[in-house]
């Protein structure tokens, strides 16, 4: 028995992104806790952006000098890869536009424990007050998605995925309108994340009793060794499974999303909408291709048909919807879908790489977009808040054609339109399914796209073709962040629809290493 | 000089240009827009010029990287039937301009909303940017981002600027593409992976694909796409609408080029990247081809809607186009060719004409009209000469194309299928097209002067630089058809080279006889 203790070694500057955000999230709590109320906000978002932009710079520093790691950091719990680095920087950004929405004050409650209508809540607004905690939460929740989408072991991936969701669930209860409604999305999205959490610990259980390690590399060397421990691995599988497909929003486990993406306050729902998504891909990626890859002639039928019925479920119910944000869920649900074919998409080193180059790069420009969307939406206001039902949009194009026309583009980038964005996304995913031998999942992706493009282009009817009603919205001057957000969105949409080769490079360099183990 | 780049060009810097004037500077939108419109006509006409058939089949040829990392490359170039075409949107444009001067002003009879003027022209320009694009484009990538980049300019066109049923009109135009396009997304991928040759080139994948039952299922993949988009029965009943919804100058667009992709698609791509698959399906499309000539003509003798009759007549010449095109003679399929472009200007002439009565009268609907030739001589002359020349009348354009259509399906030995039927068939659409001609405009033009058309005022000088031109090109092809064969020839040999079939002589003796004998 050896008592001494080994001390781990820990590759601080491999972690440094993680850690810098952890870490300003940590002093954002003892902002809090010390400084005088009306100085919070001047320190939070400063503290918020330099972290996040800082983190970001700490990736490109790892890349470009210290050059992409090649083994897993921190006693192999965490896979500093190519992919990782790519998220990484895909996550920091899309939460610094996302941060760049949440600094608009107008969006949280002023005391989230007032009860909603009550003296409480007047006086708290009347007051100005405002919950500065919403940057520390956010800070926690981006930690959690860096680490989700890079941890090498299930023990790691599961406290990161904690640390992502509870923040999460916090912040969706904070909107200031419709509080009931918020609140309500708060609880369904807890109740039923700590459902999926509890099936994601289950299934770690389970596959620690087959493969005798919760390391991803160490599970697919079990694979091969380990024989008559079958239904442990299988059950095991199949529960871990409906832990990451929640998180992702796939069908059957989908159906929080609309309600969610309804009752947060709009820039969370940009946030968990982009972020959540990405990171969430990050770690099912990480799980079925390297703990379960050689596994995939188990999970692969099973993870068609959930691919098959997330597109035609979202694409088919998105259609029925009348509020713009659970629209933009349901258009959510089916491109989690069009993601999961790329997924699928599995064969040689190669075909591996072109997937995940592939995956990698819809993330970038759905989480994008996504954010823009979510930013116009919001700043069309009625009397109540947001507008958010879709007959109150009707002609927009004739109050606002910039804004209306700028969010039809998003619209056309969702639908995958050519010379947008998302056509290239589409594209890459389902050019390497198609090559990878799964061309009748490409062809119910296209078949749910052009469904999916009824409701895109219903929308843009409504704002464009049809007359604006008597008392329709007021749009409300954007503040200076959710402008630059609107802006940059749009402009990247553009510049990726036109000339996506250079990002399109960089995600096949990330992917070409594939995930190390 | 990089032609076509340049013919892209102008009129996407033209449309940013019109779409920044400040507001107000409607008037000085219209200018520019019909400015930019003529220069590139004349670049278009000086490029034709230049243009010599003998010298290899691609002229003018650009080719750049893209996207390297898809095998995507910006390649442009064109052969004879290409520049035909390209010449033909470069004609249409700003004759449309011109035409639709106030169509965006909200001053017609039937008092239409003042809309966004800038807009509606700086989309037009948009639109020919994408249209010269998308004949030009010897990528087929390429070929497929201009192919659905363009539904969406046309969209807006129709469903801010259209009639009463306009964004019912404009979505169904839409998803019917889109749905069609995106089945041609599949194909193409599809197509590159199985190639292998990592490049999305035209040339280079001709004859990639050599496993039949391959051929077959991406030839339905590229089929459907140009079926919807030509459009042939039964995949046209969007078009009605949108050409009935869609204001005048959008309808010629949309007919007289936007379809004209379709049928110019099944003649580049479908033949020659899938020849075996292109002559197992002849019986279908033929019987489809002479469906749809039949029906077209039948229903349009049927319409009440001047502009839903001219679109129900122009998808009875889309069979025929389609029917030159898959009897795979060189006098049919140059036959074809010529018809695309001498039905998108008697096609054009028609709507525009349709267009100019509306705006004096304020409704579509034939019954609203008689007499009009008693108060508007000349609009209504003008209105039986671009008739006549859609029913085929010899000595007017749409004649020579028909017949070189027929005469070549007629003796076409492709696959023994035994064309004389389906040509025999097909000729029966002439007969019909002289009822709904004639009969349309003994309604609209002839008779007792209706009340509602007394005051009708006559073509005012605007509108007669709009059709004196469309004129001249139906009469002065009709007689003297020969620069355009000459062009189109010796390209449409190539392609039938590359499906292999049977070469014969040379088309245009026919057309020269027959142009003779008038």
């Amino acid at each position: 028995m050896n008592n001494t203790f080994q001390a781990p070694t820990i590759e601080y500057g491999q972690l440094a992104p993680l850690l810098l955000v952890f870490g300003a999230a940590v002093v954002g709590v003892l902002i809090e806790a010390f400084a005088p109320r009306y100085l919070r906000k001047s320190f939070q978002v400063p503290l918020t952006f330099v972290s996040l932009l800082g983190a970001f710079a700490l990736i490109l520093v790892q890349v470009f000098v210290s050059g992409v790691p090649t083994a897993p950091a921190a006693m192999g719990a965490v896979a500093v890869d190519g992919p990782s680095l790519f998220i990484w920087g895909v996550i920091l950004i899309l939460a610094a536009v996302s941060v760049l929405l949440i600094t608009d004050d107008d969006h949280f409650v002023p005391q989230a424990a007032a009860v909603p209508g009550s003296a409480e809540e007047d006086d708290a607004l009347a007051e100005g007050a405002a919950h500065t905690e919403v940057y520390p939460l956010v800070l926690f929740a981006v930690g959690g998605m860096l680490l989700f989408a890079a941890s090498n072991d299930l023990l790691m991936m599961f406290v990161a995925l904690e640390v992502m969701s509870l923040p999460l669930y916090l912040l969706c209860g904070l909107a200031r309108r419709r509080r009931l409604l918020s609140q309500e999305a708060s609880v369904k999205y807890f109740l039923l994340g700590a459902f999926s959490s509890g099936f994601f610990l289950y299934g770690m259980a389970l596959i620690y009793g087959f493969a005798g390690t919760v390391d991803l590399a160490g599970i697919s060397r079990a694979l091969g060794t380990v024989s008559g421990q079958d239904p442990l691995l299988l059950i095991g599988t199949a529960l871990l499974g409906v832990g990451l497909l929640f998180k992702i929003g796939a069908a059957p486990f989908q159906a929080w999303k609309p309600d969610v993406y309804q009752g947060a306050p709009t820039p969370i729902t940009a946030l968990m909408a982009s972020g959540t998504l990405v990171a969430a891909f990050g770690a099912l990626l990480r799980v079925f291709w390297v703990a379960l890859g050689n596994l995939d002639w188990d999970w692969r039928p099973v993870m068609w048909g959930v691919a098959i019925l997330t597109m035609v479920l979202g694409a088919i119910l998105a259609i029925t919807q009348t509020d713009i944000k659970r629209m933009l869920a349901y258009s959510s649900i089916a491109h989690a879908g069009f993601l999961l074919v790329g997924v699928i998409a599995t064969g040689d080193a190669r075909q591996n790489a072109d997937a995940l180059s592939g995956i990698l790069f819809y993330l970038l420009v759905y989480g994008i977009t996504t954010v823009g969307a979510f930013a116009v939406v919001t700043v069309v206001r009625d009397a109540g808040g947001e507008a958010g039902h879709l007959s109150r949009w009707a002609g927009l194009g004739k109050r606002a054609p910039a804004l209306a026309g700028v969010f039809a583009f998003f619209l056309l980038a969702f639908a995958g339109i050519p010379l947008t964005s998302g056509f290239f996304g589409k594209y890459a995913v389902f050019a390497a399914a198609a090559t990878g031998g799964a061309l009748p999942l490409v062809i119910v992706g296209v078949v749910s796209s052009a469904v999916a493009a009824f409701f895109y282009v219903r929308v843009i009817v409504l704002m464009f073709f049809s007359e604006p009603a008597a008392d329709g919205p007021t749009i409300a001057v954007p503040s200076m962040g959710t402008a630059a957000v609107v802006t940059v969105a749009a402009a990247a949409t553009v510049v990726l629809g036109v000339f996506p080769e250079p990002v399109l490079r960089l995600a096949d360099q990330a992917a070409s290493t594939l995930f190390i183990r | 000089m990089p032609w076509l780049s340049i013919l892209i060009a102008v009129p996407v810097l033209g449309a940013v240009a019109v779409a920044l004037l400040p507001k107000g500077s409607d008037k000085a939108a219209k200018q520019l827009a019909l400015g930019v419109s003529l220069v590139v006509l004349v670049l278009t006409l000086v490029m034709a010029v230049q243009f010599a058939p003998g010298n290899g089949r691609w002229a003018f040829q650009e080719t750049y990287d893209w996207i390297p990392s898809f095998g995507v490359h910006y390649a442009v170039a064109v052969d004879g039937i290409a520049l035909v075409l390209i010449a033909l949107s470069a004609v249409l444009v700003p004759i449309v301009i011109l035409a639709s001067w106030h169509d965006a002003d909200g001053t017609g009879a039937d008092n239409p909303p003042k809309r966004s003027v800038k807009t509606y022209f700086s989309l037009l320009l948009v639109l020919e940017a994408m249209m010269i694009g998308v004949f030009a484009a010897t990528d087929i990538f390429l070929f497929y981002v201009f192919f659905e980049a363009m539904l969406i300019p046309m969209y807006f066109m129709i469903g801010s600027y259209g009639g009463a049923q306009r964004s019912y009109a404009a979505v169904k135009f839409l998803l019917y593409s889109l749905f069609g396009g995106l089945l041609m997304l599949v194909a193409v991928i599809a197509l590159y992976s199985i190639a292998g040759k990592s490049t999305f080139l035209f040339p280079e994948l001709i004859g990639a694909i050599q496993d039949p039952t391959t051929q077959k299922w991406l030839f339905a993949g590229f089929f459907i796409a140009f079926a919807i988009k030509a459009p042939l029965w039964p995949f046209h009943t969007w078009l009605p609408d949108a050409a009935a919804q869609a204001p005048a100058g959008a309808a010629v667009l949309l007919v007289g080029v936007l379809d004209k992709v379709g049928t110019y698609g099944m003649l580049r791509f479908c033949l020659e990247l899938f020849p075996d698959a292109s002559k197992f399906f002849i019986p279908l499309v033929v019987v489809l081809s002479v469906i749809g000539i039949v029906y077209g003509a039948i229903v349009a003798i049927g319409q009440t809607d001047m502009k839903r009759l001219i679109a129900y007549t122009s998808i009875s010449h889309f069979g025929f186009i389609a029917l030159g095109v898959f009897a795979m003679t060189a006098n049919s399929a140059a036959g074809a060719t010529l018809y695309m472009v001498n039905h998108g200007f008697s096609t054009g002439a028609l709507f525009l004409i349709a267009g100019f009565l509306i705006y004096r009268r304020g409704s579509s609907y034939i019954a609203d009209y008689g007499g009009v030739r008693n108060v508007a001589p000349l609009l209504a002359g003008t209105f039986l000469i671009a008739g006549l020349s859609g029913l085929s009348l010899p000595g007017l354009s749409s004649f020579v194309s028909e017949f070189m259509v027929l005469v070549g399906t007629f003796s076409s030995p492709v696959e023994n299928f035994g064309f004389e039927i389906p040509a025999i068939i097909g000729a029966t659409g002439v007969v019909l097209a002289a009822i709904y001609i004639l009969w349309m405009y003994k309604r609209v033009a002839t008779g007792p002067t209706a009340e509602s058309v007394s005051g009708m005022k006559d073509l005012n000088g605007r509108e007669k630089l709009v059709i004196v031109p469309l004129i001249a090109l139906i009469i002065g092809l009709g007689f003297y058809p020969k620069p355009l064969l000459d062009v189109i020839n010796p390209a449409v040999g190539t392609t039938l080279a590359n499906v292999s079939v049977p070469a014969f002589a040379p088309a245009h003796p026919v057309a020269d006889q027959k142009g003779a004998g008038q």
